[in-house]
């Protein structure tokens, strides 16, 4: 692998869990069919081969081990990254992310600790079968204790990861599978991280912000440029980390913009752009010169791939909600 | 444990049951019992249990959990105690289990067994402390690799599957401990760690401290299983059990199973048959699901006095020794209980500070919001 190569999401990822590997070998990768078969994306190709049986384990199919597994041997010292297949299939984890990943530090104050990660491919747009286009971010950000960490671009998946593994507690790392293959970037394989916590500014505006992550990300840029062609300069922040949200650079660009919308590919109701709707009206409501509003899927049950396309938002919608977003100032 | 036979050579004794079936596979599940009620015999003691002074020691430690269980009940019942899981009437179990381990194997209990962890060397000042309401309680300077005590039932198998890929990974001879109750292995995360510890031979020993009742759902309506030891066969491992209310069968039973576990042989269940004496925890009323007569029964089989008696028969106990075992266990108790009592709260920061390793940025205002109101409470 040369230290500079054009590479698209899923192998910025198999890049990072190398990497990472490699440098540490108390680093694990369990999961289903993540050994000779690569992941059923081939997020984890080559490793098995490179790192050995050991220390790239396939298990049975069994979600709620996996978590649970990674759970105890990241408590005696290893540091385990878990893939789930597909975020539809994460939900049994839940209960050990929820009573034990994000709370064995705190019940044993500090005794034992959980640096763990999770990974899952989520979200929709690639017409996959049932239960495979969830987005459950927000059912993780609930939970105190857990990073829920979600990358945008190859680079930003290479050293994001690179950052979860490292962590010492555990973190909820949420592939956009729609981003896999979506497009390349040069990632070099130097190693370094790209913070945890910090949200990132990938475009100065100043009539309205908008905040996004995953899979939206891309389709909030695209927006971007088509609001500038119309005389709207967009700024959009990319969340990256978000729990626990750091709100400091939204609210910052909200104050100077004083316009937001926030653009999720999740449900609506109880899904993350409440919060950070919420942190808005919290810290910088006078400076807002229209009502917040969000662009998401609908509140229904995610429907199958034939009407896929008109669950889920895009440039289309996000263009159209800060259109109204101007007009109501 | 089990017997394979092919088409041409049935096992003895089992015929195809209409032509066309092959008997291909059959199981059989052995229970170990050595001192019945009243410290009679049923077999001789095995050489590993021959020897008085272990004997007395698993006795003292049964009473001693005994005596302490006592005291949280009674602390529970006068205000100064959250809500307690009596371990009353399964002492050998955590005993006997706890008893066999080695110091660098890990324990991973459930939230009934302060008996093992006593044994493993964890204070009953932090069993009070965590019992009371602190989390302190799990930050124990006894084994510092012993997992917390499981609430949520069975969720903690997994992770004894984990401690033990660490303990294979890092190829060390100490074994992973988990124990839990009946009910738990009606839950899918048990089947879900037997099966991949069964995969991967894991350093793993299931202990299922079958004590008749979850809550208010009985053995019999828990599973049509005969036994629980034969759910480990389903997995491909070896299951057995023992009378979980005789300690000496508890200890070489597990005794046993961990010497086949070191020596590679992949991972074991035990199931310890004992009854919950008490109710389920401190809110509960097992009268509203039980008759008192089936309670009274089971006192005959009681462990503690069990153990007592065959030791009095063997000359290796007076009544001498018991009256200065119980003063000493009290006193024990009772100095702990103070230790306990005399501990002050934790300042509210703690909620924040063991969340992460480092607490993010994001969260600090919170933390100042908690400790300002606290602060406000206590000055008026």
């Amino acid at each position: 692998m040369s230290a500079m190569a054009e590479i698209d999401m899923l192998g910025a990822v198999n890049l990072a869990l190398a990497r990472a590997m490699q440098d540490d070998e108390t680093t694990l990768v369990l999961g289903e069919d993540v050994g000779i078969n690569g992941g059923v994306f081939r997020a984890t190709d080559g490793l098995q081969a490179r790192f050995g049986a050991t220390r790239v384990l396939d298990t049975p199919l069994a979600e709620c081990a996996i978590a649970g597994i990674a759970v105890g041997v990241a408590s005696q010292g290893f540091r385990p990254i878990a893939e789930i297949q597909f975020a539809g299939f994460i939900y049994p984890v839940i209960d050990q992310m929820l009573n034990h990943a994000s709370r064995l530090r705190t019940r044993t104050r500090g005794r034992l600790s959980c640096p763990m990660v999770l990974r899952a491919p989520y979200g929709g747009g690639v017409h996959a079968p049932e239960h495979h286009s969830e987005s459950p971010e927000a059912l993780f950000a609930h939970i105190p204790g857990l990073r829920v960490v979600i990358p945008s671009s190859p680079c930003r998946a290479y050293g994001l990861l690179l950052a979860a593994i490292r962590n010492p507690d555990p973190v909820v790392f949420l592939e956009p599978k729609r981003l896999y293959h979506a497009f390349k970037e040069e990632v070099a394989d130097d190693g370094q991280e790209v913070p945890l916590d910090e949200p990132a500014c990938l475009r100065q505006g100043h009539d309205v912000t908008l905040v996004t992550w995953g899979a939206m990300t891309p389709e909030t840029l695209r927006a971007a440029e088509q609001l500038e062609t119309e005389g709207i300069s967009a700024e959009v922040i990319d969340v990256m980390t978000l729990s626990p949200l750091n709100d400091e650079p939204i609210c910052a660009s909200v104050e100077k913009t004083g316009r937001c919308v926030v653009v999720h590919e999740a449900a609506r109701t109880g899904g993350f752009g409440a919060e950070i709707a919420a942190r808005i009206a919290d810290r910088s409501l006078t400076f807002l010169l229209a009502p917040v509003h969000r662009v998401t899927s609908y509140d229904t049950v995610i429907p199958l791939p034939r009407l896929e396309a008109h669950y889920m938002p895009g440039q289309k919608q996000i263009v159209e909600t800060a259109r109204e977003v101007m007009e109501l100032s | 444990m089990n017997s394979r036979t092919n088409k041409a050579k049935p096992a003895d004794g089992v015929r195809p049951i209409d032509e066309g079936m092959t008997h291909i596979a059959r199981f059989d599940i052995f229970c170990r019992q050595y001192i019945a009620p009243e410290g009679k015999t049923v077999a001789d003691l095995p050489e590993a249990a021959n020897d008085a002074d272990l004997l007395k020691t698993l006795y003292r430690q049964m009473v001693l959990t005994r005596i302490f269980d006592q005291k949280a009940i009674a602390l529970q019942r006068t205000g100064r105690l959250g809500t307690y899981a009596s371990v009353l009437g399964q002492e050998a179990v955590g005993t006997g289990v706890a008893s066999a381990m080695c110091e660098d194997d890990i324990l991973l209990p459930s939230f009934r067994e302060h008996g093992a962890q006593l044994q493993r060397g964890v204070s009953m000042h932090e069993l009070l402390l965590y019992w009371g309401g602190d989390e302190r309680g799990s930050d124990f300077a006894g084994p510092r690799h012993d997992f917390p005590v499981c609430i949520p039932v069975g969720s903690h198998f997994p992770h004894a599957a984990g401690a033990a890929l660490a303990i294979k990974l890092r190829g060390s001879n100490d074994v992973a401990v988990v124990i839990a109750g009946d009910g738990a292995t009606s839950k899918g995360e048990f089947y879900e760690a037997l099966n991949i510890a069964g995969v991967w031979q894991l350093p793993l020993l299931v202990i299922i401290a079958n004590n008749q009742w979850a809550i208010s759902v009985s053995r019999k309506d828990q599973t049509q299983a005969g036994t629980l030891a034969q759910k480990a066969i389903a997995a491909g491992v070896p299951g057995e059990q023992v009378d979980g209310n005789d300690a000496v069968a508890v200890y070489v039973a597990t005794l046993e199973a961990l010497e086949a576990i070191r020596s590679g042989q992949g991972p074991r269940l035990i199931e310890a048959v004992t009854y919950r004496l008490g109710d389920h925890t401190t809110a509960d009323n097992a009268s509203r699901y039980r008759d008192d007569e089936e309670v009274s029964r089971h006192w005959h089989e009681d462990p503690v006095s069990r153990l007592r008696d065959y030791l009095t028969g063997q000359d290796f106990w007076t009544k001498q020794d018991e009256q200065s075992l119980l003063e000493g266990c009290r006193a024990q108790v009772d100095t702990e209980t103070d230790a306990y009592l005399a501990t002050p709260v934790q300042p509210v920061s703690a909620m924040f500070d063991y969340l992460f390793e480092e607490l993010p940025d994001t969260l600090l205002a919170q933390r100042e919001h908690a400790i300002k109101a606290e602060q406000g409470e206590r000055d008026g």
